[in-house]
């Protein structure tokens, strides 16, 4: 029983940590008023991006920032789009998505003939994977950055009430960047504890909607690192029970394990299981007044 | 046509046909980055896009769901949503059109001929109305609820997913296989229209589908209450528009589009539901139809065709000039990306008419 119990939280630590990350991404985009389901697609490029960094110079650490820098990249398409040239931001999102897809399995052909080496990835500590430490460590510095510091109070600002941030002197521009790109940065991040973490080798489409299920993390956590990390450690606790039974052959369709997350966090947004409302002009690109 | 008409679609076009370029200026830059030579890799997509008759065949093959899925979003795009759900409904209309039609025996009285003809018009028929109604979720939580559509649309995609894939796992599959029994013959909708290829009946009832939608948008009263909600609700509302019904319809009747195109796949082509083992894309390449074609069905119908000779083009590629055909998608996303970023063709306008007041 014991053993069944460690398993299951090792294995929902396991499962939340890519969510997580992806999930503090996009708080610090949303809040700064910026949709971003781009965050499926930049994961997965991050995901290739860290296998590839640790494939050339067999440093994991390496993969990493690879994954993190690509992240940003990624990202800073979706932050022109959508600051500078008020493109509608699902539509820019879905197009970003779609270039991930054919960017990497592109490169898995071209570098390595269709199917990735397996690479050096990151160790554990204590048995817990170094991504489980790093994701819920970012949580908190994410938690204490938005709520606790001026740098906070303006991009929640901006992301609720950008003509008012903007009177009082603050760059809606500015702030909105640092949120996409942050974003960009954090689900990179995501990815490389997928590809280098979880594993260790790229394979196409390996995010498989878990950027999708970390965006849906963050509405049921409510736009809050730390209710974003509840979520996932839910969703996780789902997706590990969801395996654990299975190998008990206990029968209970998985499938619907799986669907919970998305179940969820539907009737979260419908009010049924506790009110989540997006920040106000989320979603609404801002026309400078001048 | 008149010249303000004539001004109007040359705008309306400026757009997609910029972005068009600069997706295959990107997807040219790929297939020279794969080290293959860009003219021997377009000559094969031309040969496989219309070579004979047999592949244009398939290349209106490869059109026919994406005419369909890009009307569902044009028209829920005309009510102001974004139906991002499309890949979700397409599941859910194909295991309904899958089961009318290897469930159901067509009564032994009735002629082959009717048989042939009530069977599958009942698994369209079914395929719609599951479809639409899933879809309809997403509109009644968005009128009555206020949630944004975009998310709950992601939301139903994957549980559509698992959903199809449990239900055909635990309750439809044919023993000893990971699929549905094979559709009754009746349910079947010819193929073959041109010999050597897969044409069927498809294209017609799409075509047809694109006429209904622009008659039903523009030509009737409930119609151009859907286009002023997606217009400027407020004003809607003041006008006495149900807002919150005229919702909930554009996401049904979107949905119900999808469910044709799910429904016409599966009798035509697949006659069995097989192992969702991730969506068909048709959802995803129907948002750059409906953006490319302007949310109207004639750019539409249009955009399709491109949309469906950039697949069957992008296969051509890979088999003859050994370019992998996620090069295409790649020009898919670059081209939805100029598109939804609009503004930059604006932005460089602009720049390029201030340096000329500079240098003048």
């Amino acid at each position: 029983m014991m053993i069944i119990i460690t398993t299951v939280l090792a294995s929902t630590l396991r499962a939340a940590t890519p969510l997580l990350l992806v999930a503090l991404g996009g708080t610090f985009s949303e809040r700064s008023g910026v949709v971003n389901i781009a965050l499926e697609g930049i994961m997965l490029v991050g995901a290739w991006f860290a296998v590839y960094g640790s494939f050339l110079t067999g440093s994991p650490l390496i993969g990493l920032a690879m994954a993190a820098m690509a992240g940003v990249l990624i990202a800073s398409l979706h932050a022109v789009a959508s600051v500078k040239l008020h493109a509608d931001q699902t539509v820019s999102g879905t197009a970003i998505n779609l270039l991930a897809s054919g960017f990497t399995e592109f490169f898995m052909v071209k570098v390595w003939g269709g199917q990735s080496p397996s690479v050096k990835a990151f160790g554990s500590f204590l048995g817990l994977n170094w991504f489980i430490y790093l994701a819920f460590a970012l949580t908190v510095v994410s938690w204490y950055v938005l709520f606790y510091t001026p740098w906070g109070l303006r991009l929640r600002a901006v992301g609720e009430h950008p003509r008012a941030a903007e009177t009082v002197g603050v760059s809606v521009a500015k702030m909105r960047y640092w949120g996409v790109l942050l974003s960009g940065l954090l689900a990179g991040i995501g990815g490389a504890s997928l590809s280098i973490g979880l594993v260790s080798g790229f394979s196409s489409g390996m995010t498989a909607g878990r950027g999708f299920i970390g965006i849906a993390a963050m509405i049921f956590g409510k736009w809050n690192p730390l209710g974003a990390m509840a979520a996932c450690l839910l969703f996780g606790l789902a997706n590990a029970l969801g395996t654990v039974l299975q190998i008990q052959g206990i029968n209970v369709p998985y499938e619907f394990l799986v669907m919970a997350p998305y179940v969820v966090t539907m009737l979260a947004l419908a009010g049924v299981v506790g009110r989540s409302t997006a920040p106000a002009a989320s979603g609404v690109p801002y026309e400078q007044n001048h | 046509m008149d010249k303000n008409r004539l001004n109007n679609l040359l705008r309306e076009l400026t757009v997609p046909v910029l972005a068009i370029l600069a997706g295959f200026l990107v997807g040219t830059l790929f297939i020279i980055a794969a080290g293959k030579n860009p003219a021997e890799a377009y000559s094969y997509f031309f040969l496989y896009v219309a070579g004979d008759a047999a592949k244009f065949g398939e290349t209106l093959v490869s059109t026919t769901p994406l005419i369909l899925t890009g009307l569902s979003i044009a028209l829920a795009f005309r009510c102001g949503l974004f139906n991002i759900g499309v890949e979700g409904q397409y599941l859910i209309g194909q295991v309904a059109s899958a089961w009318t039609g290897f469930f159901f025996t067509m009564p032994a009285w009735l002629p082959p001929v009717v048989q042939g003809f009530v069977h599958p018009l009942l698994a369209m028929l079914v395929g719609m109305i599951a479809a639409g109604l899933y879809a309809g979720i997403v509109g009644v939580l968005k009128a009555y609820r206020g949630v944004h559509e975009v998310i709950n649309s992601i939301m139903l995609n994957w549980s559509g997913l698992y959903f199809t894939h449990w239900l055909l796992m635990s309750q439809m599959k044919e023993q000893g296989s990971s699929a549905t029994p094979r559709i009754k013959e009746t349910a079947d909708l010819i193929q073959g229209l041109i010999p050597g290829s897969r044409l069927h009946v498809g294209i017609f009832i799409a075509l047809l589908a694109a006429f209904l939608v622009w008659v039903f948008l523009w030509k009737t009263p409930a119609g151009y209450e859907i286009r002023a909600v997606g217009f400027a609700p407020g004003a809607a509302e003041y006008a006495g528009i149900n807002v919150k019904k005229n919702i909930v319809m554009a996401m049904v009747l979107s949905g119900a589009l999808t469910g044709l195109a799910a429904s016409i796949q599966t009798l035509a082509l697949a006659r069995k539901f097989y192992e969702p083992g991730g969506f068909a894309g048709f959802g995803f390449d129907g948002i750059a139809v409906a953006l490319v074609g302007r949310n109207h069905p004639v750019g539409v119908v249009l955009a399709a065709f491109l949309f469906g000779a950039l697949d069957r083009g992008g296969q051509g590629m890979q088999a003859g000039a050994d370019v992998p055909k996620t090069v295409m998608w790649v020009v898919q996303g670059v081209v939805i990306f100029f598109v939804a970023a609009e503004g930059i063709w604006k932005f460089l306008k602009n720049r390029r008419t201030k340096k000329e007041a500079k240098t003048a």
